[in-house]
């Protein structure tokens, strides 16, 4: 009996551990990144860091700043969310409140096999059908541009945004569609006008999280957008994201040089904004509650 | 409403109905355009030789064997670490934490964990076990860091399944004189496994098509032997593509259809399992 009630206590114990484990891999991440990362700026400023238009990690002397970089990722993310976002929206409006029966069970799964599809995959695709396409309507010296990479982000982010609006529509209280159908509405016009609306807060938690996926994916992006570290002016030219940076360059670094370091910087960038994007998104949803 | 507006309302709506429509295929055939692309292209290049043999000639002949057991093996021991940690977290969650700032500070954790960028956590992993714990680039880095990373896929499956289960049957168990755990362990637990599996089915396909947290923690770039040790590097499947399909060129492209395919036939058949167990354990609950 006392061996049983000492086996409980050590189980319960190990229960309570691995429920508060999340908030130490948290911090854990956290303070792995700044401990690498911070030892760049007694090299490099800060400002000169976020602000510096020229990436030239291995020339002599090196620079590093990261803007070129944060607008590629910026150029590259809002072409995904201004295709994903109405067409996510559009495609959860059909499978939610059109599609009846194995219609709607079938396209619930496209949807599903869309997220399914591993980045890699994504990223080849892009690179041996999408870039060639795009070069050739565009007539352009090259297809791996922004514009490829938002094209292929829209296709990761869609899943998301319309698994996650779906959501939000189905919990609009039947009490509103009652009254609007009452009032003689149709259904255009009850999801247009009443459901849209009602639902708001929920579709834009889908685009932040949206935003979320799109800004952190790392192997497709590398594949298709060229990674030319320059100030992007056009989504017709190729650009180098952040989260690309970090994947192709830190096969060639040397251990505990600047390089090195300004990689681990960029690292700490891209888990703020990560970390901005979900609280915020965090917020809509319980707005949406209340 | 007069007659001419209620006909344009419904013009208005057959309008956007076909648009709404238009938009679903949008977003569904890619999909199957791509699934499409990858088995019409890989299909010839697929057969019992190139799953089982070794590669050849710098990667442009023979098989990626060691890029299978590789994926298979990390993925093995990803499993291992993440499915009791997230599983007791989601006990936790569900059983015994209380409603308080802890709590909405460990989901808060997990909310941010399931939106850190791959790529990050490939930091993390080089950072934290192949320097910090000096266990190099190694299968072990590589799992621990996957295993950190699919750990909110099942603690958010894990915990809505073990919502499922009624509060009455709790009530019932505690009522007959079992303790808190025994509660938990004989009744609780047993009806959530379903649930539980699918979550971690999702989870493990998720591992197994992630390449970006492999780049600096696990990935060989080219080793015809199979590990020996957690110690040993590893080939794996989605890191093999990316190696072939941009760093080495003139590889021919069937090698590279051929191994998207594999992937793809991996990570969709993983899902699909889960949907079908989903699917069925919906079915036949009874409460």
């Amino acid at each position: 009996m006392a061996w049983e009630r000492w086996r409980e206590r050590g189980i319960e114990s190990a229960i309570h551990l691995c429920g508060i484990s999340s908030i130490g891999i948290v911090t854990l991440i956290f303070l792995f990144l700044l401990r690498e990362g911070v030892t760049l700026f007694r090299t490099v400023p800060l400002w000169e860091f976020l602000a510096g238009d020229r990436w030239y990690p291995i020339s002599e002397p090196p620079r590093f700043g990261i803007l070129p970089l944060i607008l590629g990722s910026v150029w590259v993310t809002v072409g995904a969310i201004l295709l994903s976002v109405p067409m996510g929206i559009a495609s959860a409006l059909f499978i939610a409140e059109i599609a009846t029966g194995w219609l709607k069970g079938a396209l619930k799964i496209g949807v599903e096999l869309l997220a399914a599809i591993p980045s890699i995959v994504l990223g080849f695709i892009g690179m041996t059908i999408v870039a060639p396409v795009v070069q050739r309507v565009f007539h352009l010296p090259t297809g791996l541009t922004a514009l490829t990479g938002s094209l292929l982000l829209a296709l990761m982010a869609m899943p998301t945004i319309v698994s996650m609006t779906e959501d939000a529509l189905t919990a609009v209280p039947r009490g509103y569609r009652e009254a609007a159908l009452a009032l003689g509405a149709t259904r255009w016009q009850l999801m247009w006008r009443v459901l849209l609306p009602a639902a708001r807060s929920g579709i834009l938690a889908a685009t932040m999280l949206g935003i979320g996926r799109v800004i952190g994916e790392t192997m497709a992006v590398m594949m298709v957008t060229g990674n030319a570290g320059v100030i992007p002016h056009t989504m017709l030219r190729p650009v180098r994201t952040m989260t690309a940076t970090i994947a192709a360059e830190m096969g060639e670094t040397v251990r505990s040089s600047d390089h090195y370091y300004a990689l681990f910087a960029i690292g700490i960038v891209l888990f703020i904004i990560s970390f901005l994007i979900n609280m915020l998104a965090d917020l809509f949803l319980h707005q949406e509650r209340t | 409403m007069s007659q001419g507006s209620w006909r344009r309302a419904e013009m208005a709506q057959r309008i956007a109905f076909c648009g709404l429509g238009v938009a679903t295929l949008i977003v569904v055939l890619p999909a199957l355009g791509i699934i499409g692309v990858i088995l019409a292209h890989g299909l010839g290049a697929l057969s019992w030789d190139f799953v089982s043999t070794m590669p050849t000639q710098g990667m442009r002949a023979g098989g990626i064997f060691p890029a299978i057991v590789g994926t298979v093996e990390l993925v093995a021991l990803t499993v291992c670490f993440a499915l009791p940690m997230g599983v007791l977290a989601a006990i936790y969650l569900t059983e015994y934490a209380a409603d308080n700032w802890l709590t909405r500070l460990v989901r808060l954790a997990i909310i941010n964990l399931s939106g850190v960028p791959s790529v990050v956590y490939g930091l993390f992993g080089l950072g934290l076990f192949v320097i910090f714990c000096r266990f190099g680039t190694s299968l072990l880095s590589g799992a621990l860091t996957l295993a950190i990373m699919i750990l909110p896929v099942i603690i958010t499956a894990s915990e809505e399944a073990l919502r499922s289960v009624p509060k009455s049957f709790r009530e019932v168990s505690v009522s007959l004189g079992a303790s808190h755990w025994q509660t938990v362990r004989h009744t609780v637990l047993p009806l959530a496994i379903p649930g539980i599996m699918t979550g971690t089915i999702l989870g493990i396909s998720r591992a197994a098509g992630e390449t970006a947290p492999l780049l600096f923690t696990v990935a060989a770039f080219y080793l015809p032997r199979l590990p020996h040790s957690l110690f040993d590097q590893a080939m794996a499947l989605p890191y093999h593509l990316y190696v072939i399909s941009t760093q080495i060129p003139n590889i021919p492209s069937a090698q590279r259809y051929g191994t998207a395919l594999v992937l793809l036939l991996l990570v969709l058949s993983l899902n699909m399992l889960a949907v079908v167990l989903r699917s069925r354990f919906r079915r036949r609950r009874q409460w």
